[in-house]
């Protein structure tokens, strides 16, 4: 992303509306910048600013007269007078930062906006996580801290060195098959190691039996990494919805989960090609 | 993703904060799946929800590509659910948000009554889905537990920033922007109403909830924690 320095006003609406605080008025030149180290090309700025198309000269006029009088003016929050923001072309690496950041963004490994997961969300029609199986998902960054994938890279390989398997259809998964990187030690490729995103979603699949071992994984390796984390459990429940060993795992290991997603059951497989899939019998898959 | 999993909050402080959402399994049940996201909006419009939205478009609340000038006295501060429906037009993810428990139970029966075959979610307090999922007749398939904030959390703000900021669980409001918004009605520069509204424009994909977003910013009016 960047500012267009001949048409910011220097309002200062947008530096609010960064979620990582990359957005400042630089002194030297008086002009909203946008610091493209700590940017993670997720558009709130783009997409979230309405936009006028006010006359940038006329509106730093009236700007400088009002700030003789020392008057404030009071425009609404959530504009950019001058529609001063124009979306670079990202090349790799850096094009991942969006990929991860930005919601309206579908990636391309999976197809899937936002962060790229389905998890339990849809588990009633791809029984992805089965009874007696915890489908953790592990968050960096979130909330609005954002994380670089050294940071992601140190967890994946110690998940990996705990033979623990990677949920196939999951972005960060993705990047381990890619050149460079490793699923059977959890390596990421190189160059995007330094690169930072809003937030990432690491998921795996575990025997319950195993919560306990994950857990304590996930909060030794955190200790050295530099930004906040949210553990998310997931699991199947009980023919008639009841569900407490996961529960009583977690509040064991001091969790008190207060909010949850629950799935309903309503799903249905409809799509022609997964019906067919499903009848025919074991050993016939082309 | 988890984009409404994660709020921060007492079960009690999600009494008023309760989404419903459809989306479907990619190759699984998605194609011809438009109309009945589409359909899944419009059967919870009678059920007055506080906002919804589709991925692709954002909420009910959005931001303007052309604005009017004369919008800084006159801002169109309602949201309109009827073009959240008409808009959607991808296959994705369907939200609704509700801030009482009795819509959202109408809406859940309305949803199961039309047999949509999408895969139906209710974020919220953990009892507080079985509730709904009870007295709509269903009981609980699956369940994602959200275990809270870890890690380095000296780099988060206040709790009630933090409860602002995490009604956007894909990171769009920022900490800036909701600790701006306590300020701007602070000063009585805007009402609570207002700044809720500012916030649920960044919101991409409706799940913001401005009810609860201004019952936070009210309280911050007086004791900020």
């Amino acid at each position: 992303m960047k500012i267009n320095p001949n048409k910011c006003v220097a309002c200062g609406n947008c530096t609010y509306v960064c979620p990582v605080g990359a957005i400042y008025v630089d002194e030297a030149s008086g002009r909203s910048t946008i610091n493209s180290d700590e940017c993670v090309e997720c558009y709130s700025c783009f997409n979230g600013l309405s936009k006028e198309h006010l006359n940038p000269t006329i509106v730093r006029t009236v700007r400088s007269l009002f700030k003789i009088f020392r008057l404030r003016f009071d425009p609404e929050p959530d504009v950019c007078p001058t529609d001063a923001f124009e979306p670079d072309q990202l090349s790799w690496p850096r094009s991942i930062r969006r990929a991860f950041s930005d919601p309206t963004v579908p990636h391309e490994s999976t197809g899937v906006k936002g962060r790229g997961t389905e998890e339990v969300k849809t588990n009633d029609v791809t029984g992805r996580c089965h009874l007696g199986e915890v489908n953790f998902t592990i968050e960096f960054g979130r909330p609005g801290v954002g994380a670089r994938f050294w940071e992601v890279e140190k967890m994946t390989m110690a998940l990996a060195a705990a033979n623990v398997p990677f949920e196939k259809k999951n972005p960060v998964t993705a990047l381990m098959l890619m050149p460079g990187g490793d699923l059977a030690t959890g390596k990421l490729p190189p160059e995007v190691l330094n690169e930072k995103v809003l937030s990432c979603i690491c998921e795996i699949k575990v025997p319950l039996e195993r919560a306990d071992e994950i857990i304590q994984l996930v909060r030794r390796v955190e200790k050295g990494l530099d930004t906040v984390m949210v553990l998310g459990a997931g699991t199947r429940c009980e023919s008639d919805g009841d569900e407490r060993r996961l529960l009583e795992i977690l509040q064991r290991n001091g969790y008190n989960p207060q909010r949850a997603k629950t799935n309903a059951g309503l799903g249905r497989i409809s799509n022609k090609a997964a019906l067919e899939a499903m009848r025919e019998p074991a050993g016939t898959a082309k | 993703m988890t984009n409404t999993l994660h709020r921060y909050g007492t079960a009690e402080s999600f009494n008023d904060d309760i989404i419903v959402f459809a989306m479907c399994g990619k190759g699984i049940n998605d194609e011809g799946s438009v109309p009945k996201l589409q359909k899944f909006l419009s059967l919870a419009v009678p059920f007055s929800p506080v906002n919804m939205g589709d991925g692709a478009h954002g909420g009910a609340l959005r931001a303007s590509k052309k604005l009017n000038p004369t919008s800084h006295w006159k801002r169109d501060q309602e949201p309109n659910f009827q073009a959240v429906v008409d808009g959607l037009d991808k296959a994705g993810t369907a939200a609704v948000v509700f801030d009482k428990r009795e819509n959202a139970i109408g809406f859940v029966k309305a949803v199961k009554e039309a047999d949509l075959g999408l895969c139906v979610n209710i974020s919220t307090a953990v009892e507080g889905a079985e509730e709904i999922l009870d007295a709509a007749g269903l009981c609980r398939h699956s369940i994602n537990y959200s275990c809270g904030f870890q890690g380095h959390t000296e780099k988060l703000p206040s709790t009630q920033v933090l409860q602002l900021t995490t009604m956007c669980g894909h990171g769009m409001i920022s900490q800036t922007m909701a600790r701006k918004m306590i300020d701007f009605v602070k000063e009585g520069r805007r009402t609570p109403r207002e700044a809720a509204k500012y916030m649920s424009r960044f919101c991409a994909c409706g799940v913001y909830n401005p009810q609860r977003a201004e019952r936070i910013i009210e309280v911050a009016r007086k004791k900020m924690e």
